[in-house]
């Protein structure tokens, strides 16, 4: 099956960004996914996201591991770098590509079988890392690319479309993510571009892990009667408990006329996030609280921006990197010489 | 007895756990300080405290660093093992023991002379603190062996101030142990012992290293900036040593910044993840590890082989399989190495044999990883990497510039009509790279799912195949660019004896005693596969020849009979896989058994 590839027409009439590039110039080939997944909807809003932020193509690294959401990379921004690399491995990978070279934007894309099964350690050590990236799982609740298993954010009860319920417990990732020092942690539904776009912003804008949930149904396995991550149940069950916008850097100021109530983050580069508080004590700033309010609303899915922290340190800052990219240090400055060696052999006498 | 001077081999058996291996390294240290070759073999085990220890120390003046297995004088230190200890001496040698207690009547052995110092009695007399008594006790024994051995009273005084310079209190209580060990041997017995030591002037141009710090400072030479792995013995001082001497050397002197980043990852998995996302970021990334770890990274190194990424895995092996016995030395992993990974793949193996050759391959393989677009292995062992080595001075050349191989710049994209990455140039089987970040028109999707030579993903039978078949090529093509073999004949030689890696020492000192014998025999030791022209020239040169290596299976037996034309029956496996370093004395043990065929190629 060669890749599809999609023809490129520029329309003159389509809005520039910043960098003077159209949300074309965001693109990527042809989806090869099944016709109304949820995975494509949550593409579009990744290229919109980055195309109002003005990302630099060249910039972006896009990796993912193994399943139909990680085949989505290929279907954005073919200017950008990309890597499909293991199943479950994408964190690791993210974290030795993001040691090399601080510099660049990192957008993970992952499934909840990748991420929650055979990469859960990874994503874990990822996020205790605090590595800097946008770290998205396409939550459909089922292994998509291997045609139907249940996954670990399968519901109890949620069916399987041959009918059969699962009993096992659920891992959620946001509950998760909180528990062990997620310093942002957001969740949408991939049919509520509105929502979703500011979120994914915001995410990239963060310095540190973003980690956003998006439930993602899977039309062809898991779209049926009894499924709780089909579109139909998702609709009824998804409830804001923040609403949020972002505010990039250039147009700071427009923050400040949010709406009476709300609650504005500076982001580490500048940018604003903004947040109509829901819930009339939602503090999308306090850990416990975010966990708390998880913890007392079982069966709605809470989506927003539910936690966020801009004051830890990222990887590079707790292992006191330079503030370019390593790759770019020259090898002088790396290789010691002979003179510094042999004055070190006198230790070894 | 007649005396010998500079050419015998004590056996210390101790606790571990008890401070033993600092008076070990004192002895050691002071005799390489006189000038003399020595050796030193650490025999420990997988335990933290509790479990017998052994450490072994051979001088000799021909230089000679294999383990001996014959004893002239066994320091029996540990009550539990002294039944074996004491058996495996030989006849006409000494036993220095711990003569506070009374030695068992059935220990006693007529043809071995038994020298008795109350190690324990004069340690409780003469120091308070109860770990203190313990600690002590095995510095009193380094006492008793400085007179009994004649080891040079200054050169400890020296070490000693080195040592503990600052710290005065344990510097005195040293000197007091070693004059309570040394006083009772002078009180009580006729010293030095037949055997023992006098100065020489062999080591002027050397260093003691183990295997582990030169390969981290190989590392740290050879640039490279994203060190990454998990915990494991035997390779965990790799890393020690690599986050000691970068802290050391690569804190930018303006920034203070660190020029490197070192990850402990979760799991060797990750482990070589990261150095895989790191390289194809452009770093220079590795990890160390030994068989356990390369098992785990097995799935990852075939998406490093199969994508074209760059990845440097050290695997200092231990003894499998599982688990196996990890403070024990094999050569276990080859075949593991060498085709690491599901479905075709082949790597870049590099055998180092000492510490200095640790030094040297560390570079070499960044440059051998970057240039052909692969993972490469530098294949050590626990023997090289954790024992002290008596080693040339390690040297560097300036003049090193790194291979980075084929990377494509900014302006070399922009005046590219279309990158392919997958698509080499003429002559070569290894294509170009781009590294993210640098030009969109070198932007393209890494993936180890199928592609074709565009990068393009492919499930169309040829086009895969033709990806693969330049792999394979571009394998083949490497073997013009690693270390060749060492190769030395002797006048006479009708068969020849390969080697790799660690085996080397006693190798060569099994075929001094062949030659005396009259069977001298050609040397090949190998340094990396692919294997390069004159591995297959020798193979074909001999009626057969011995193939030494410390494995069950023949690792190496059989890449060659797979990598080379070579016929199985010209190959004559030599295998020692118990665990403890090699000995000249296992090699010709095992060419005894074929006595007549050698006889008769040497009529
Ligand atoms: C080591 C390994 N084991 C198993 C697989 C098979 N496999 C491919 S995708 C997948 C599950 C994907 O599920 P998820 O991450 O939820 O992605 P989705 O397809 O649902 O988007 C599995 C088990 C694999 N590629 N690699
Ligand atoms: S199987 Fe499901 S997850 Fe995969 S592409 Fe089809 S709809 Fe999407
Ligand atoms: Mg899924």
């Amino acid at each position: 099956m060669p890749s599809i590839v999609k023809p490129l027409v520029a329309h003159p009439s389509l809005a520039k960004n910043a960098l003077g590039l159209t949300i074309r110039d965001y693109e990527g080939q042809m989806s090869t996914l099944c016709a109304g997944c949820g995975h494509d909807s949550i593409t579009a809003a990744i290229v919109k996201a980055l195309w109002e932020l003005s990302t630099p193509p060249h910039r972006l690294a896009k990796l993912s591991g193994i399943g139909c959401s990680s085949k989505t990379p290929t279907y954005f921004v073919n200017g950008a770098h990309g890597f499909n690399s293991a199943h479950g491995r994408m964190p690791a990978i993210a974290t030795g590509a993001n040691a090399a070279n601080r510099e660049l934007t990192y957008v993970g894309v992952s499934g909840d079988g990748d991420s929650l099964s055979i990469g859960i350690g990874h994503l874990c050590h990822a996020i205790r890392r605090n590595l800097n990236m946008l770290y998205v799982i396409e939550n459909n609740g089922v292994y998509g690319l291997t045609k139907g298993q249940f996954s670990a954010s399968t519901d109890v009860g949620s069916k399987s479309k041959k009918g059969e319920a699962n009993k096992m417990s659920p891992i959620d990732p946001i509950q998760l993510a909180l528990s062990i020092g997620a310093t942002f942690v957001a969740r949408s539904f991939s049919g509520d571009k509105a929502q979703l776009v500011p979120i994914l912003k915001a995410a990239i804008a963060h310095r540190g892990f973003a980690l956003v949930d998006v439930i993602s149904p899977c039309v062809t396995f898991n779209d049926h009667e009894g499924s709780t991550k089909s579109y139909k149940y998702t609709r009824g069950a998804t409830h804001a408990a923040t609403e949020s916008d972002f505010v990039p850097p250039a147009s700071e100021i427009v923050a400040n006329i949010g709406p009476a109530g709300s609650t504005s983050i500076r982001m580490h580069d500048g940018s604003v996030l903004q947040f109509t508080r829901v819930p009339d004590n939602y503090d999308v700033t306090d850990r416990g609280a975010a966990m708390k309010y998880l913890r007392e609303h079982p069966g709605q899915i809470a989506t927003g921006v539910l936690f966020a922290d801009e004051g830890i340190p990222d990887m590079h800052e707790m292992a006191g990197s330079p503030a370019g990219a390593l790759v770019n240090v020259p090898f002088e400055k790396l290789c010691p010489g002979s003179s510094a060696l042999e004055s070190l052999m006198a230790n070894f006498r | 007895m007649r005396s010998r001077i500079n050419d015998f081999a004590i056996k210390l058996a101790n606790v571990n756990g008890t401070g033993s291996a600092s008076a070990n390294s004192l002895i050691m240290q002071a005799i390489f300080r006189m000038g003399v070759p020595v050796s030193g073999k650490n025999l420990f085990p997988s335990n933290i405290q509790g479990l017998p220890t052994w450490y072994e120390i051979r001088v000799n003046p021909k230089g000679y660093t294999a383990r001996a297995l014959d004893y002239d004088l066994m320091v029996a230190m540990n009550a539990q093992t002294y039944a074996r200890d004491i058996k495996e001496v030989r006849t006409g040698s000494y036993v220095l023991y711990d003569s506070s207690w009374p030695l068992d009547a059935d220990l006693h052995r007529d043809d071995v002379t038994f020298i008795g110092v109350p190690l324990a009695r004069l340690c409780n007399e003469n120091f308070k603190e109860v770990r203190e008594r313990i600690l002590m006790k095995n510095i009193a024994t380094a006492g008793a062996l400085i007179e009994l051995l004649n080891i040079d009273a200054d050169v400890v005084a020296h070490l000693l101030e080195e040592k503990y310079g600052k710290k005065k209190g344990l510097r005195e209580s040293n000197v007091k142990a070693l004059k309570l060990g040394g006083d009772y041997i002078r009180e009580n017995y006729a010293f030095p012992l037949p055997f023992h030591l006098e100065t020489m002037h062999a080591n002027d141009d050397k260093i003691l290293i183990d295997g582990n710090t030169a390969t981290a400072l190989g590392c740290i030479y050879g640039g490279a900036t994203v060190a990454a792995w998990y915990p494991i013995t035997p390779a965990t001082s790799v890393m020690d040593n690599f986050k000691a001497f970068a802290d050391k050397y690569r804190k930018d002197p303006e920034t203070g910044a660190s020029n490197y980043m070192f990850l402990q990852a979760e799991d060797e998995l990750a482990a070589i993840g990261m150095v895989i996302g790191a390289s194809w970021n452009g770093a220079r990334a590795f990890t160390s590890t030994a068989g356990p770890g390369v098992s785990l990274m097995n799935e990852l190194l075939g998406l490093a082989y199969y994508a074209e990424i760059p990845a440097v895995v050290i695997d200092v092996q231990r003894v499998g399989p599982s688990t196996g016995m990890p403070t024990r030395t094999q050569q276990g992993d080859i075949l593991e190495c060498a085709y690491a990974s599901h479905g075709d793949t082949k790597h870049i193996l590099l055998f180092p044999s000492s510490p200095a050759e640790c030094f040297e391959m560390a570079p070499q393989c960044f440059d051998l990883s970057e240039q052909f677009q692969t993972p490469v292995f530098l294949l050590s062992d626990l023997d090289i990497g954790m024992n002290d080595w008596v080693t040339p001075k390690l040297k560097w050349d300036d003049s090193y510039v790194p291979n980075r191989g084929k990377v494509l710049t900014a302006e070399q994209l922009e005046k590219m009509n279309k990158f392919f990455r997958y698509l080499p140039e003429e002559g070569t089987a290894v294509p170009a790279r781009t590294l993210p970040g640098v030009h969109s028109k070198g932007a393209f999707f890494t993936r180890g799912s199928g592609h074709n030579k565009f990068g393009g993903y492919t499930e169309v039978p040829d086009e895969y195949q033709e990806v693969m078949d330049r792999l394979l090529a571009k394998h083949k093509e490497a073997a013009g660019y690693v270390p060749p073999a060492i190769i030395e004949r002797r006048a006479g030689a009708k068969v020849g004896m390969i080697t790799i890696g660690g085996c080397e020492p006693a190798v060569r000192e099994a075929l001094d005693i062949l030659d005396e014998m009259g069977r001298p025999m050609d040397f090949m030791r190998i340094r990396a596969f692919p294997f390069t022209a004159e591995v297959e020239a020798f193979l074909e040169e001999h009626d057969y020849c011995y193939v030494v290596e410390q494995n069950r299976d023949g690792h190496l037996c059989s890449l060659l009979t797979l990598e080379t034309p070579v016929a199985k029956d010209k190959i004559r496996p030599v295998l020692v896989y118990s665990g403890f370093p090699l000995s000249a004395k296992n090699v010709l043990d095992i060419l005894a058994v074929n006595v007549e065929e050698l006889n008769a190629i040497y009529r």
